[in-house]
């Protein structure tokens, strides 16, 4: 491979350019400090190509580059010793060569952050509106399916139980188990210096039953359950598939959304409970082993002095923690737009949304119920 | 290359340089066999258009070609490299020198059109920024995009504009060899045409070798110098386009004879 090389001269006839070797792709840079240094002189210049062994579109850019420029300059160019080759692909490039440079990409700025600001602002509550749309849509066609149990999708229901509540039943146990031996033994610890291990029961029933349980099972099926239900229903979007069943008079929120978000409706109680039970089992256990507290002791003060309201609080939570996971993951999915870049971002916002939702929604029913005085 | 005249086939073929040599190659997926023994030579400086009904592995073969596609057996040489066994420094050789473009283009969905257009050049090649965004440029103008999709993104193009991108993509390296996949499907007869065009002018302009699966009976008579058929999992027959009509199979009488191959033939020899 010979290197590219550039020389130039002012002869009587003016500006003489002497291209030599290969002006390809991978090798122009080589000439482009003296490209960049060549200036005009004279009236007329020559580019003699005589001495280049190969031309592709790059060295042909340079050279008709070169042409324009010059010819900017008020210069007479003439181009000799090119093949007919060449002067056909130089043809075309010239042909082809962007007239006005391509639009830059708009500078950054405090207008522009300004304007990202208000676009993401007016864009929330857009988006706020048209979720509790959703909301609304969702909950008038589940009350329909309720009334008219025969439009349900008995085994779409089932299929979506199974995944969403079976198949997560021993993530969240061992969940709860785990929650249930760290409060015994964190609980343990401290109550110790004060000779209070027994209120380790309380600790442990109260805070389990009333609050962990159930929001860190909301947590886990929204980062489980969430996400399945934005990419599933998500690619069908992409796929035009939720376009082709509107086309079929199917309606998507009836066949894709009820069976979804009725499922999470029943089965997130359910595993609310089992998280309930395992923490329980995990906190008895501990305290057992670590504080002497015998099981049948756990039991007599779970029994005597933990209210069954702090176990209503927690299954009162549940089936609106439910709601919030399953109108925000479809909601998401029928955001997808086109690519499947879009998907992935939604599915994304669905979890992180959901979990705020469901922690958000946890502090509003703690002020709610501390109001009430349950 | 100029190409020696047509008139004695077995002289030209010998002067001619394959780019591409396919030597008994055999694709399996689990028990259908796609390709058994399958021979193919591409020349240089030619454009080739392979044909065969669906399923017949056109696809399969251009990503065995190009690496893609591990096949069971057989040869794949391209510009006299092995592509299945040769070393990892020939095969990033050859890399840079063709070009793929896919059929749903394939373009990069985070970057824009210039951007995808860029990204081999500022992977491959050392160019100051302004003349890549130069050359950039100006392989967005070849391929006929206006520059007001530099800064587009893929999904912000329709499906021709998207065509175009991944082409100028394809031609960044200004390489020897292009693989063009489908490249006028479900694009409309107007823009397939200007497309079929812009194929031909480039590759006498470049001087490129293109090797284009297609169903397009109008691609195939504008454009193509020869055309390879894919059937009874080989190369069926292969030879310039005028030969098709005369060969004794049913399902290439029936491609290169029902009246859209007439059409096709008649517009053809108009132009």
């Amino acid at each position: 491979m010979t290197r590219p090389s550039l020389t130039s001269e002012l002869t009587a006839g003016g500006l003489l350019v002497r291209f030599a070797g290969e002006l390809l792709t991978r090798s122009i840079s080589s000439i482009e400090g003296a490209l960049a240094g060549l200036r005009p002189a004279g009236d007329e210049a020559l580019l003699d190509l005589s001495e280049v062994e190969a031309l592709d579109t790059s060295g042909a850019w340079v050279v008709a580059d070169l042409r324009r420029r010059l010819e900017g300059e008020g210069m007479k160019v003439q181009i000799t010793g090119i093949t007919p080759t060449q002067a056909a692909l130089l043809e075309t490039v010239t042909r082809n060569m962007p007239k006005e440079l391509a639009p830059e990409a708009p500078p950054g700025g405090f207008v522009v952050w300004l304007e990202r600001l208000g676009e993401r602002v007016v864009g929330a509550w857009k988006d706020t509106l048209s979720i509790l749309g959703f909301l609304g849509l969702t909950l008038h066609r589940l009350l329909q399916g309720i009334i008219m149990p025969w439009r349900l999708r008995g085994a779409s229901l089932f299929t979506q139980m199974e995944e969403t509540g079976y198949q997560a039943v021993p993530i969240v146990a061992l969940m709860g188990f785990l929650i249930g031996v760290v409060l015994a033994f964190q609980g343990a610890t401290q109550l110790q210096q004060f000779g209070a291990e027994v209120f380790v029961v309380e600790l442990i029933s109260i805070s389990m039953l009333r609050e962990l349980g159930i929001l860190l099972t909301a947590i886990i099926v929204a980062g489980r359950s969430g996400s399945a239900f934005t990419a599933s229903i998500g690619s069908m979007k992409v796929q035009e598939e939720i376009d082709a069943m509107r086309t079929l008079a199917l309606d998507p929120i009836e066949v894709l959304v009820v069976p979804r978000v009725l499922a999470l409706l029943i089965v997130l109680p359910v595993l609310g409970f089992i998280a309930d039970l395992a923490g329980l089992i995990g906190g008895a256990l501990m305290s057992w082993i670590d504080l002497g507290v015998s099981p049948g002791m756990f039991m007599t003060r779970l029994y005597e002095n933990t209210d069954v309201w702090h176990f209503a609080v927690g299954m009162i939570k549940a089936p609106f923690f439910a709601l919030a996971i399953g109108i925000i993951a479809c909601w998401q999915a029928m955001q997808v737009q086109g690519s499947s870049e879009s998907l992935g971002r939604r599915t994304t916002a669905s979890v992180v949304q959901s979990i705020f939702t469901v922690i958000a929604l946890d502090a509003l029913f703690s002020i709610f119920f501390s109001e009430v005085g349950v | 290359m100029d190409g020696a005249p047509d008139t004695q086939p077995t002289r030209a073929d010998a002067q001619r340089e394959a780019v591409i040599r396919v030597r008994g190659l055999t694709n399996r997926f689990g028990p259908q066999v796609v390709h058994e023994n399958l021979d193919l030579d591409v020349w240089r400086g030619e454009v080739l258009g392979v044909v065969g009904g669906s399923g017949t592995g056109k696809s399969v073969l251009l990503r065995s070609i190009v690496g893609l596609n591990k096949p069971a057996a057989g040869s794949i040489e391209v510009l006299g490299v092995d592509v299945l066994h040769g070393s990892d420094a020939d095969r990033r050789r050859i890399e840079k020198s063709w070009g793929v473009a896919f059929q749903y283009g394939a373009l990069f969905s985070s970057l824009t059109v210039l951007q995808n257009v860029m990204a081999p050049m500022r992977e491959h090649l050392k160019l100051s920024k302004g003349l890549m965004r130069a050359l950039g440029e100006l392989k967005i103008s070849l391929v006929g995009l206006p520059l007001s999709s530099c800064n587009k993104f893929p999904s912000e193009l329709s499906g021709g504009m998207r065509k175009r991108a991944a082409l100028a993509r394809a031609l960044a390296l200004d390489p020897e060899i292009v693989f063009l996949d489908e490249p006028t499907a479900g694009l409309d007869p107007i823009g397939a045409a200007a497309y079929d065009d812009l194929i031909g002018e480039l590759q006498r302009a470049l001087g490129l070798t293109v090797f284009m699966v297609t169903h397009d009976l109008d691609s195939l008579y504008a454009i193509c110098d020869r055309v390879a058929v894919l059937a009874e999992k080989r190369v069926l027959v292969e030879g310039p386009i005028e030969k098709m009509a005369t060969v004794d199979h049913p399902w290439v009488q029936e491609y290169f004879t029902g009246p859209r191959a007439r059409a096709a033939s008649n517009k053809g020899r108009g132009s």
